[in-house]
This record gives structure tokens, sequence and C-alpha cells, in this order.
């Protein structure tokens, strides 16, 4: 169960994600985007949120040993913290091209691994970075603006 | 235009009737869920030849209207549970994905992208 906590005007909640578990991979962000909705945030506003939670959640599932995402939900925007640890990523630029993938060819022929992810998360968000060391983890943080909603 | 029109130019029977007014707005087409999560739009019926649980999880997430599984491809047990779960109505065919969104296009259904 996600620990949700509600200090004022500030909401937090927390989802473990395990590596290679293909059945649940999605349920995290499944979760949020229902919080979200449950919250009446804009549709628009989700939808964005949801891409990047799930394209984080994927990565984590597909790429990592386990991590975490952890989302704040404040007046002004959604913050989506993701932590992972696992192999990082040597080259975080090529890993941010279009295109762009190191999954297997099992992955990819699941449909996932098609180099969207990272760019994906780019597009939907107002504020994003990543750090990655490699042989440690990657460290993601995106900032969705309520106002800003496309 | 409703579900049940739908279902019906694939000859697609349905076990829930209340999933017969749900309504379609358009159609996507792609295996790639990455894709499918970037630009498809909300009521879409999304048709595809991927069969496992994932797929549900993002038909959910892009509050899809249905998702075809085309090209006589089997839904794996876990996938039909989370569609349930999810409530997402979930069908498969032995219609290939062109056959199927040819059939969608026949019936005035059109492809519909995601704003932004």
């Amino acid at each position: 169960m996600p620990d949700v906590r509600d200090v004022g005007a500030l909401m937090s909640v927390t989802y473990d994600i395990a590596a290679r578990d293909f059945v649940r991979a999605g349920e995290a962000a499944n979760k949020l985007k229902r919080l979200l909705q449950q919250l009446g945030l804009d549709p628009a506003v989700i939808r964005r949120a949801a891409i990047a939670a799930y394209e984080a959640e994927m990565n984590i599932v597909i790429h990592s040993y386990g991590g975490q995402i952890k989302v704040d939900i404040t007046p002004e925007s959604i913050e989506i913290f993701c932590e992972d640890s696992g192999p990082g990523i040597p080259d975080i630029e090529k890993a941010l091209q279009e295109g762009y993938s190191t999954a297997s060819e099992e992955i990819r022929e699941m449909g996932f691994g098609a180099g969207m992810g990272l760019p994906n998360i780019q597009k939907s968000a107002d504020k994003f970075r990543i750090e990655s060391a490699v042989g440690r983890g990657t460290c993601l943080q995106v900032t969705i603006l309520h106002e800003a909603g496309e | 235009m409703k579900l049940a029109e739908v279902l019906e130019a694939l000859s697609l029977a349905v076990d829930d009737p209340e999933m017969l007014d749900i309504e379609v707005e358009g159609g996507y087409c792609s295996d790639l869920l990455s894709d499918v999560m970037a630009k498809a739009a909300a009521g879409s019926i999304w048709v595809t030849n991927q069969a496992h649980p994932n797929v549900v999880a993002v038909a959910s997430l892009i509050d899809a209207a249905a998702v075809i599984v085309a090209g006589g491809v089997q839904p794996e047990e876990g996938t039909v549970n989370k569609a349930q779960e999810l409530g997402i109505p979930l069908f498969s065919t032995d219609l290939s994905a062109f056959d199927v969104v040819g059939r969608l296009y026949e019936l005035g259904v059109r492809g519909s992208l995601r704003n932004g």
C-alpha cells in the first residue's frame, strides 16, 4: 500500500517499484493517476503526470534492481522523484535521444524499449533533472505545474 | 459512437452489457506502449497485437474506451484478470490489425491524437 500523508497543502505519496515485475508494472502510475483524479486536477496535467510516472516506473522495472517513486503534490505543482539502485546510465545525453535504447530484444518484443521513455518524460515535464552514477543507480526529478497544462 | 456498434462490426461479444454504452471517441493503432502513452487520445479504441498485462495498465492510464488484441493473439490470463480489475473492455479477434482498423474506419471511427 502506498504511504499517503496529508501535511496541510502538501500531499506526499511513495510507491515501491520491483525490478522485472511486468505483471504489476504500471500499477504505481495508475494509482497516482487515480489519486490526481480524486483531487480534481486538470485532465491534461493528470495525463502529463501519468506519462512521466509510467515511463519512470517502466525504466525502473526494465533497467534497475528496484526503486521508489515519491510524489509530492503542492498547490503549484506535482513533483515526481524517482530513485533506483542499478547499473546507472553511462551516457545520459545519449539516453535522452529519441530512439536510443539499451533494452534487450525480449523487452522490445513486448513493445517497450522504443527509446521514447526519457524523451516522453522530458516532454511532459516543466522541469526535468536526471543524475546517474554508474554501478549505483539513477535519480530523476520531474516537475509538472498545474498552471502550464497544455 | 457506442462500443456496441464497434463490437457488432467486428463480430465480437461482450460479457458485461454495461460496456456496450461506452463512448468510442476515436481510434489508435500501435504496438509501442510509449507511443500509445504519449499520443493516443482519451476515449480511443486501441488496436494492438500486444497481449501482456502492461497493455491494460497503459489502456487505463490513457482512459482508453477499449482494447482490441488483433491477429489471433490470445491475451494472457494475467491480462484478462487485470482488465477485469481495472474495468477495461478487452477483446481479441482473429482479424489482423489492418482489418480491424479498416472496419472501424468504415464505421466512421477516426484516428485521435492527444492534444499537446
